[in-house]
């Protein structure tokens, strides 16, 4: 089996910001742009007379936004070097777009931010730095582009790393790495650039390429949501049981000691199976069959845990929650919540505070969140929740709320351990 | 040990966890299974997730009647070693029955036709949850497409009403007659495909690999000499000639061509792929070569 492993990145930044440039540079330069699709935007640059091939036009996606010359969705992009394979998460930059970030940010390990060098930190690098801090995005890296505009200016780099540097105080982001580039000469994109030889980092794709995230996930609180009881209907699996699920966080290992959740009944781990082999570990984000030594009644939406190191497990909850519907979140709403591998149903007790992530400034008189808004709310659901932090543990603390009468998906929840 | 998974044991991983949500939340899903190597790849993942039991639901096939037979028998064979039902939607029926029309112009094709048939075996079937094997490398519409697609009443796919999808929570709540098409594949790529079917030794149709066959150009495809498809005798840029070559994708005969080739096993068509300056479905299809947004249109319309 090949040995490189994922680096799931989210981007963020305006069209103005040389983002997707920046994106089809990366595809371009690390030869993942096929000739056919080269050929393609070569054409379309040449019918609409720009001076270049506009690399940008590789990312650009579906007949609704070209008509209207945005990007309206997240977008999926595939690349890989012999070290790793990248999955990108590109989403708008637009300010109504915040629920597209956070969804690129959902399953990223780190978030790609451009700034334009010639206007320096607007209130959207600051709004998408705050985002990648409230997923808790372990690493954040700030590509300071167009340096070309800017004569190379070392001083200006330093400049704009500055202010985004005081910004980020406030903000919890352990890795933050500044990049001066050119995305569209390529200057330390893949290649270091013979232009700033003041900088003495790596250029993107590298460090890319060896940014270390194996540690940002959490092995320490075992913690297995239970998706599928497996009971094979045949005469020689007769007594078979297995529990089918993914380890959300933690180290499982045979013969050790686990409780189950809700019932609280402690067994010792059998046997963990992956097709047909018998494994003698599992860790995240591993898709195995448990089995138990003991015959206990174990339904999907149950957890196993250590029994001296369980999760919180309450009905009374409190969240930061992103709304993503049009129609607004109001007190005393009652919606859908899928936790883990559990669906129950939430009230929204009460809207503490919305958020303006632009100033951070908490509005404790809001009494509704609409399209986009972040805020903090408290709730109770029909269930008990087995959760722990968001801080802790991206998996076992987040959720999403779904309308019941359209059934779409309405906001998405971190939660936290006070109520 | 540093307790961390390759990137195609992280894909299989969540392939895996995506089948059983499904398994766990759907009351009718199936499989769309073609023959092809995607679909080859996800009927493994699906037997993989649903061990040591049975698959709990059919595979679904939709023959466009002009389909190669190595793809056919490889399909047929697949399905009797795994014991499960095959369902299939015809093409030829429903043209038969007059539900839809043929394009009879020179290079038509069925593609299109098949969304009727699929749309119509999903309804008479009650599905509510088909597993594809799209991938979103393949095409910028399915850039955007969600692991859990929502189809409307119609089958239809709205690109600016699609639900968000956050972490692995996936949201397959559905109203009546309304169902999902599932891709589990969705972060794979053509060559993350071609190296788990090396490393898990999965069984392909044989025509994925080289082979001698009589063949001949149109405009800029290559297309094999098939009872569908043949050249304008008057044109001698069409002449017939055979070639080495190798189907990088498998649909209708009619509109997949093959690619020059002379790798005869896994290794040598990963080697292949690897350095390859063509994308798949610019190489081999000619029904995305319509206009910019044919994948997207299609798709609207309920199309895989």
């Amino acid at each position: 089996m090949s040995q490189t492993d994922l680096l799931r990145f989210a981007t963020a930044g305006s069209v103005d910001d040389g983002k997707s440039t920046l994106i089809g540079r990366l595809l371009y330069d690390s030869k993942q742009i096929f000739e056919d699709q080269l050929e393609a935007i070569e054409k379309t640059s040449l019918d609409r007379g720009d001076e270049y091939v506009d690399l940008a036009l590789l990312t650009d996606g579906l007949r609704a936004e070209r008509e209207q010359g945005i990007t309206i969705d997240v977008a999926y992009r595939y690349f890989s070097t012999p070290k790793r394979k990248f999955i990108i998460a590109d989403s708008p930059g637009h300010i109504q777009h915040t629920r597209n970030m956070i969804t690129g940010c959902s399953t990223a390990d780190l978030v790609l931010v451009l700034v334009d060098a010639r206007n320096g930190i607007t209130e959207q690098t600051k709004r998408h730095a705050f985002i990648a801090s409230l997923l808790r995005i372990s690493h954040l890296v700030v590509c300071i582009n167009k340096m070309d505009l800017v004569g190379w200016s070392k001083e200006r780099f330093q400049e704009i790393r500055a202010e985004l540097e005081t910004f980020v105080t406030r903000l919890q982001i352990p890795d933050i790495t500044f990049i001066p580039i050119s995305a569209l000469q390529g200057d330390n994109v893949v290649d270091r650039s013979t232009a700033m030889p003041w900088y003495e980092g790596a250029s993107l794709l590298h460090h890319l390429e060896d940014v270390h995230i194996a540690s940002d996930r959490n092995l320490i609180d075992l913690r297995f949501p239970v998706q599928l009881v497996m009971r094979p209907r045949s005469q020689q699996l007769h007594d078979y049981r297995g529990y089918a699920g993914q380890v959300a966080s933690g180290i499982l290992g045979v013969g050790d000691e686990v409780m189950v959740l809700p019932s609280g009944f402690v067994s010792k781990v059998e046997g963990i199976e992956f097709y047909d082999q018998e494994l003698e570990q599992a860790f995240p984000p591993m898709s195995v069959i448990i089995r138990l030594a003991d015959d206990l009644d174990i339904s999907r939406g149950d957890m196993l845990c250590r029994p001296h190191n369980k999760p919180y497990i309450s009905q009374d909850l409190s969240a930061t929650v992103c709304w993503m519907s049009e129609k607004p979140l109001e007190e005393g709403t009652k919606l859908a919540i899928k936790h883990n591998t559990a669906w129950g149903k939430a009230l929204v007790h009460e809207i503490r505070y919305r958020l303006d992530i632009n100033t951070l400034h908490r509005d404790e008189s809001a009494k509704e969140l609409g399209l986009n808004d972040i805020g903090r709310i408290s709730f109770r659901t029909t269930v008990p929740l087995f959760y722990d932090e968001y801080r802790v543990n991206k998996a076992t603390g987040s959720f999403v709320l779904v309308d019941e009468q359209t059934q779409v998906t309405v906001a998405a929840g971190m939660l936290l351990t006070h109520t | 040990m540093n307790y961390t998974l390759s990137h195609l044991e992280a894909l299989e991983a969540e392939a895996i966890y995506v089948i059983r949500e499904v398994v766990a939340e759907f009351e009718r899903p199936c499989l769309l299974f073609s023959g092809g190597k995607d679909s080859a790849v996800l009927l493994h993942l699906a037997v993989k997730a649903c061990w040591p039991g049975q698959l709990p639901f059919p595979v679904l096939h939709i023959d466009t009647g002009h389909n190669f037979p190595e793809v056919l028998d490889f399909r047929d064979r697949r399905v009797a070693e795994l014991g499960v039902r095959l369902v299939v939607g015809s093409v030829q029926d429903a043209i038969d029955n007059g539900e839809v029309t043929e394009d009879k112009t020179p290079g038509a094709s069925r593609n299109r036709l098949q969304t009727h048939s699929l749309i119509e075996a999903i309804a008479r079937n009650r599905f509510d949850a088909v597993f594809g094997g799209g991938r979103r490398d393949e095409e910028k519409a399915r850039a955007k497409e969600r692991v859990f697609s929502h189809r409307d009443e119609f089958g239809q796919w709205d690109p600016r009403r699609q639900r968000p999808e956050l972490w692995n929570l996936y949201n397959g709540r559905y109203r009546k007659g309304e169902h999902f098409r599932i891709f589990p594949l969705s972060n794979w790529t053509e060559l993350d495909i071609w190296q788990y079917i090396e490393n898990e030794s999965i069984e392909l149709p044989g025509i994925y690999f080289a082979h001698e066959r009589e063949v001949f150009r149109k405009g800029q495809m290559l297309l094999a000499l098939t009872p569908y498809t043949q050249p304008d005798p008057a044109n001698p840029e069409e002449e017939v000639h055979t070639a080495s070559v190798r189907y990088r994708t498998v649909g209708d005969m009619t509109c997949t061509s093959p690619v020059l080739s002379t790798a005869k096993t896994i290794e040598e068509v990963i080697q292949e792929i690897s350095t390859t300056r063509i994308s798949e479905r610019g190489a081999t299809r000619a029904d995305d070569k319509f206009s910019e947004a044919a994948m997207e249109d299609r798709k609207r319309e309920g199309y895989f």
